[in-house]
């Protein structure tokens, strides 16, 4: 099918909304009734026909209403795209990726003509037709990460790998989980996911950063990763917590349905072959309660997975006092049924 | 005593040793308030090293405290700064002068510490080779993550924004890029909803 694009607002009077496809495609992120942290690698060489593993790329109904909505942020705060001066080769391999990735997987919507260094790339859904000299910033309206990263969805941190770690040297950021690219820019991997509780006592990010640091050109891989956002909000930044934190205090009974969404990242993993930075693209989806309970399967599952939860998780995703007024409307909708394994609806 | 054991934290706050001499042709010691005990101590363990050093002091609150000692250590050169801030064009200068061996030692203030190693490591001189040692203050440089600017000395949890009037919680999260914690709005969800002022670590 072709994709209906739709207006729609992440802010203010939040028209966002999904259609039956985007709930039917919807990446629900348990594959079982409760939840605690592992590494949960997978390859993103694929996935079902019409799921959002399918390309490299997802590209959904939200596309430009997504695009229009990085715009804003960074035309009120530009710290949201940064890239450290060693970065630019990445940003290029970056730019290399998407396009090349994306005019394959959906050449309807997306051309790139080379001729030696001599691109031109064409957006059909932004109406963006370019040409310009392949490695020479001057001939883009910004730097190859900040020009691509303006026409996809999702955020993309962009690491540079020295000394057996990975450093976020540049990014992308601005549909985050409540983190700041421009406090946590030149960290590494241990210190940009310090206030994470639990996850290093465990060793998670001893045994992730392995994982990633061995990733290859041409074997991308993938995870899911949540939390809970109220309200379609896509920029829940720190740096404007200040304004959408009192959102959370409007959640009551009669409108937590309608409110309260869970926020599920796709977090891919690209090896880049001339940097040899790993970009990390999070690719963020929203799915309201009402929308995620009319599969039977989920509201059963995710009332227990939200109800068992520990609370030093509950806390670190923001949604502690809001949690028993989310278990209560969701216990409407466990029967205590058996589910079956996995993600996908029965 | 102007020594404080920092209780365990998250992996991103900095951690910091005591000052030992090393072999060098040249060394270059920062250090502010308290910090000059370390300098000391220093001297004590290896009075010859002197005679290489480049003091850089500040005395902040401590006014004349430490000033007539520090004369007395004979370095080769030392310069008693206003504050931090006004030596910052000359020990870039200092950095980009640097000859090949030349050791750096700083000690003092949180703020001191990490502003020096924002220098130092803007001039590629790698952090992890850089000796530390905290004295004095447990006061902290704070960055507001709303709108980035940079609050000195905070000693209570929560406090107020110099530049735009928020209240903010103290993190123990760190950025060697700002050299600061990261101070976070701490009645977003309820307006108005602050909690009593608490001095850090009492």
């Amino acid at each position: 099918m072709s994709i209906q694009f739709k207006k729609e607002t992440f802010r203010n009077d939040y028209t966002f909304r999904n259609s039956q496809w985007a709930i039917d495609r919807f990446p629900f992120p348990f594959h079982e009734d409760s939840y605690m942290y592992s590494v949960n690698m997978e390859q993103h060489q694929g996935g079902p026909k019409g799921s959002v593993f399918e390309k490299r790329f997802d590209v959904d109904e939200h596309y430009l209403s997504e695009m229009e909505d990085r715009a804003i942020v960074l035309a009120e705060d530009p710290l949201r795209c940064q890239s450290l001066p060693h970065m630019t080769l990445a940003g290029w391999d970056l730019l290399e990726l998407i396009m090349v990735s994306k005019s394959e997987d959906y050449p309807d919507l997306f051309e790139l003509h080379r001729e030696g260094n001599n691109w031109r790339w064409v957006n059909k859904p932004m109406n963006i037709d370019d040409q310009f000299v392949f490695m020479d910033e001057t001939t883009l309206p910004y730097g190859p990460m900040e020009y691509i990263t303006r026409q996809t969805q999702g955020d993309f941190a962009v690491l540079d790998q020295r000394d057996d770690n990975l450093w976020m040297d540049a990014g992308m950021v601005t549909t985050q989980a409540d983190w700041s690219l421009d406090f946590d820019i030149g960290m590494n991997f241990f210190e940009w996911h310090a206030p994470v509780p639990k996850a290093h006592e465990m060793g998670i990010f001893v045994r992730a950063l392995k994982f990633l640091l061995n990733i290859q050109q041409g074997s991308p891989a993938r995870r899911l990763n949540w939390t809970m956002t109220v309200n379609p909000l896509l920029d829940t930044s720190p740096e404007n917590y200040h304004k959408w934190g009192v959102e959370k205090s409007t959640l009551a009974k009669e409108n937590v349905g309608e409110k309260q969404h869970l926020r599920v990242e796709l977090q891919t993993f690209f090896r880049l072959p001339r940097s040899n930075a790993l970009v990390f693209p999070i690719r963020c989806y929203l799915i309201k309660l009402e929308e995620l309970v009319t599969v039977p399967k989920w509201g059963r599952r995710f009332h227990r997975v939200i109800r068992d939860l520990p609370e030093e998780l509950a806390t670190y995703k923001g949604f502690i006092n809001n949690r028993p007024m989310i278990v209560e409307y969701l216990s409407a909708f466990d029967d205590g049924q058996p589910t079956s394994d996995g993600i996908w609806p029965d | 005593m102007s020594r404080f054991q920092f209780p365990k934290s998250i992996i991103s706050r900095p951690l910091y040793g005591v000052l030992k001499p090393r072999q060098g042709k040249f060394h270059l010691m920062i250090a502010d308030a308290e910090g000059a005990e370390a300098l000391f101590d220093v001297a004590l363990a290896d009075p010859e090293i002197m005679a290489k050093s480049h003091i850089m002091y500040f005395p902040k609150n401590t006014g004349q405290s430490y000033i007539g000692k520090l004369e007395e250590l004979g370095a080769a050169q030392l310069y008693i700064g206003p504050s931090y801030e006004a030596s910052v064009s000359r020990l870039r200068k200092i950095l980009n002068d640097a000859k090949v061996g030349l050791q750096i030692y700083l000690t003092g203030t949180e703020s001191l510490i990490g502003q020096g190693m924002q220098e130092v490591a803007a001039a590629g001189i790698p952090h992890t080779e850089v000796q530390t040692e905290h004295r004095g203050s447990v006061a902290r440089r704070m960055q507001c993550v709303h709108c980035k600017g940079i609050t000195e000395d905070v000693i209570y949890d929560p406090f107020v924004c110099s530049h735009c009037g928020l209240n903010l919680f103290v993190r123990d999260h760190y950025s060697r890029r700002h050299a600061a914690f990261q101070g976070v709005c701490v009645d977003a969800e309820n307006p108005g909803d602050i909690p009593d002022p608490v001095e850090l670590y009492s």
